[in-house]
């Protein structure tokens, strides 16, 4: 098996470039991959959601924009920020980077596996982008591909673009389900002494929580997806109704759309909190370690995490209201969803009281958090709107909705990536970013989300529809709303545009960054404890670290520091012998 | 790690759970992965399943008897479900000499073990073999996914697609059987452990419940 279980023993690692940095089975550099990969992706969403606003805000002004091709736009850009690009950066991006540090392990589980489920992630996103390339570009569909429309004639991209975007879906799924039965395995069976499950960072929590809704979720998708392709390829009818299509009666007929709806939303509700629960993690540690104070209510921002977790799978409906769903089933579905609310609520209050009375480092990685909170507080208030069937039913496909989505699932959780790749950057690469562009580039960005997301909610409530090419002639869409939609756009594009300094900084700082030294934010948990920075392969030299208390010890009265490591031993804070709570720690190793 | 071997029950479970390192104890990383893996194949069949039963009640058109559509003539009468019957039994039988096999194999006789793995492997493949069978049957009966001459068209996608995601199952199964029997014949693994039969194991009566539920649902319905 795998050279991670083995407690000593110092492992090289292979030298030729290729192996160390292309096919490599480390996890840092896989993570790495996946985070690149996700973020060039992500700009070809960005690029696509400023032709989207070109033509909201300036309609016509881009001759290339045809209604097809605004469709397409609207799916992709949907599509990869949700899936290929937030998905794949929280889970194999920070999941891959941070599992087996957090956890004192020298790799995931089975390495190999783990470098496959990246090589099928660029596989799928392969698929993806050809399908530019191919007669009748991407699919149009809309990135919720309800059937029948999206395999039906007159939706742009019915001939081969839905196809591939099927397949690469199908891909990502497999890809996910061998990084993420790593990432479980390697939490639940191959952490280091003393670090048990109450001791791990929250960090890791929220990851290995939302990669089992992943695992859960994925597969109806995944199901969906197929039976979708075969409706489309095959011609059967699982999900195609009797249609008098354009004149003619289709041959297809008695299959259920609501039933994809239903198979789609079981996936998609768990989906907002598999990019939700990460950074809800991620978030956590790194408020904790600029504010100098422990996570306020550790157990509890735990059981929260699982709650959410577990309600997530019962709540999948409220995207359905006015799908013609049974009223009593609308009922059941909007009590459910504001139950979830409560855990969530709990998380915002422990955040808020975390920073309490906190020795408050305000540098980027702190306010892209507090950023994160409070974009995240606006949507999840609107969630509680919506939640409401009475309240959802008019407000549904308005840009109230696209307020919401993108407040909660859109801009919270892209704060917090950039909260995390701020923080982690100087162990990942050694190296110390620029502040002041970091501070410029929160300032941009956060005052930048409010400018184009606020005026939304006012815009749906107007009554101004989503996903429509043209917005002209309506009369109740008010001369008002088309001079703030062209506001919305100015705005779009030019703090879109300003992303480019968070791009220089990290190129630049790889270069004329100051060596950041192993911690440099006096921070506890384990990946801050290696030996080298940037850690090497097999992350822990010769010998695999002890853990003695929780992530947490910080401020500790009487300590020497502000911080108390969790590989060091002691009285104070958390300290205990390792042994003196658990079960088995005895030292035999882990079973090879 | 004495006193701790004998706590049973929930508080055994507790301790555990509490415990560093392993939450699973004594349990290896590739059988921990390949239950999680199960887990969520469950998700895939069921939604399979769902998907099949909300058609079926969706279906305008009439949904063909199963107890016909299955039957076989043989010797002049008309047998209904017997193929299915047979095919049933015989999973349910390498669900059995696989069971042994993973006996054997912990008791380090690499021959039995070997043995009881082809027996497994070949019981598989007669499996998909009738399979393949039944399909030509209905295919030459005119049954194909997008429609069929009993009935609603819903009848052959499900049945093509359900069916045929298990078969891949099986199939799959068999290869994965037959690497580990003679990995276990050459003795790769006589120093790292015979867990590896057992894995195998678990993939393979995971097979054979399925093949259960789609049995129950979609012919005895
Ligand atoms: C620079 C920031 C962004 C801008 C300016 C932007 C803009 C837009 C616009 C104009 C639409 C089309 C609305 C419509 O016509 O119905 C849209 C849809 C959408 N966006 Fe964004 N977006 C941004 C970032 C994100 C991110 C980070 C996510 C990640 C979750 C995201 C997820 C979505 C989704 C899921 C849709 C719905 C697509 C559909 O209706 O099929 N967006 N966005
Ligand atoms: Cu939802």
């Amino acid at each position: 098996m795998a050279y991670a279980d083995q407690d000593t023993g110092h492992h090289a690692g292979p030298d030729k470039f290729i192996w160390k940095y292309v096919w490599s089975q480390d996890h840092k550099v896989i993570a790495v991959q996946y985070g690149c990969t996700a973020i060039a992706v992500g700009i070809l969403a960005l690029v696509l959601s400023w032709l989207m606003r070109m033509q909201i805000g300036f309609p016509g002004s881009l001759e290339f924009i045809d209604p097809s091709a605004y469709y397409q736009y609207v799916t992709m850009h949907g599509m990869i920020m949700v899936i290929y690009l937030l998905t794949a950066f929280f889970l194999g991006g920070f999941g891959n980077y941070l599992i087996p540090l957090m956890c004192g392990a020298r790799d995931m589980v089975f390495p190999f596996l783990n470098m496959l489920s990246y090589w099928f992630y660029l596989l799928s996103v392969l698929i993806l982008l050809a399908s530019y390339f191919v007669p009748g570009g991407p699919t149009g569909a809309g990135w919720t591909l309800y059937p029948p429309q999206s395999i039906l004639q007159g939706t742009p991209g019915t001939d081969w673009g839905i196809i591939l975007m099927l397949a690469s879906l199908a891909v990502f799924i497999i890809a996910f389900t061998m990084g993420g039965l790593n990432y479980i395995t390697t939490v639940l069976q191959a952490r280091c002494r003393g670090l048990t499950l109450m001791r791990m960072p929250l960090t890791i929590w929220s990851i290995i929580t939302a990669t089992v809704l992943g695992l859960l979720a994925f597969p109806a998708l995944f199901v969906s997806a197929i039976m979708l392709m075969f409706d489309r390829v095959l011609g059967t009818s699982f999900f195609m109704p009797y249609i008098v299509h354009m004149g003619q009666a289709l041959e297809t007929g008695g299959g259920s759309p609501v039933l994809f709806q239903h198979l789609f939303w079981f996936f998609g509700h768990p989906e907002v909190y598999i990019v939700a629960l990460p950074a809800f993690g991620l978030v956590s540690d790194i408020l904790s370690t600029h504010a100098r104070k422990n996570i306020f209510g550790y157990r509890m921002m735990v059981w929260a995490i699982l709650a959410i977790g577990g309600i997530s799978f019962i709540v999948w409906a409220h995207h359905m209201y006015v799908s013609g769903m049974n009223l009593y089933l609308g009922y059941f579905f909007a009590t459910t969803t504001l139950i979830i609310a409560i855990p969530t609520a709990i998380k915002v209050y422990n955040w808020t009281l975390t920073l309490w009375h906190g020795n408050i480092h305000l540098n980027t990685p702190m306010l892209f958090s507090i950023g994160f909170i409070s974009t995240f507080l606006i949507g999840g208030l609107t969630g509680l709107f919506l939640g409401n069937v009475a309240v959802d039913i008019p407000l549904s496909d308005t840009y109230f909705v696209v307020a919401h989505f993108h407040m909660v699932m859109a801009i919270a959780p892209i704060m917090v990536v950039f909260a995390a790749i701020y923080h982690w950057y100087p162990k990942i690469t050694g190296r110390m970013y620029n502040e002041t562009l970091g501070v410029i580039h929160f300032w941009v960005t956060f005052v930048g989300t409010y400018l184009i997301y606020f005026p939304m909610h006012y815009l749906g409530f107007e009554g101004m529809p989503r996903r429509y090419y043209a917005y002209e002639g309506y009369e109740f869409i008010s001369e008002s709303a088309h001079s703030l939609n062209e506001f919305i756009s100015v705005v779009a594009i030019l703090v879109g545009v300003l992303q480019i300094l968070f791009i220089i900084n990290m190129l630049m700082s790889l270069k004329t960054g100051k060596l950041a030294g192993a911690n440099p934010w006096n921070a506890t948990t384990l990946e801050w404890q290696t030996p080298q920075t940037p850690p090497a392969h097999g992350n822990w030299g010769d010998e695999l670290p002890v853990v003695y208390r929780w992530a947490y010890d910080y401020s500790v009265p009487g300590a020497d520091e502000d911080f108390i490591p969790q590989n060091q031993p002691g009285e104070l804070g958390d300290g205990r012998e390792v042994g003196d709570d658990t079960g088995h720690s005895s030292g035999e190793g882990a079973p090879a | 790690m004495a006193q701790s071997d004998t706590v049973e029950g929930v508080e055994g479970l507790a301790q555990d759970w509490s415990s560093d390192r392993e939450a699973f104890r004594d349990v290896p990383w590739g059988k921990g992965m390949m239950w999680i893996f199960l887990l969520s194949d469950t998700f895939i069949f069921t939604t399979f399943l769902t998907g099949y039963m909300t058609v079926r009640l969706s279906a305008t058109a009439p949904w063909p008897v199963p107890s016909e559509v299955f039957a076989l003539t043989l010797f002049g009468e008309s047998i209904p479900l017997i193929l299915i019957a047979i095919m049933t039994f015989v999973l349910i039988t390498s669900s059995g000499t696989m069971a042994l096999a993973v006996n054997y194999g912990y008791r380090r006789d690499k021959r039995k073990t070997f043995w009881l793995m082809i027996a497994t492997a070949t019981l598989g493949a007669m499996f998909v073999g009738m399979q393949i069978f039944e399909w030509s049957k209905l295919i030459s009966e005119g049954v194909r996914p997008w429609g069929n001459p009993m009935g609603a068209a819903q009848f052959g996608a499900s049945f093509f697609m359900i069916t045929g995601f298990h078969g891949l199952h099986v199939s799959i199964g068999v290869i994965y059987l037959l690497v580990v029997a003679f990995k276990v014949k050459r003795g790769d693994y006589d120093n790292r452990g015979y867990e590896i039969v057992e894995i195998t194991g678990l993939y393979w009566h995971f097979v054979d419940l399925v093949w259960v539920f789609i049995f129950a649902f979609f012919y005895l319905w």
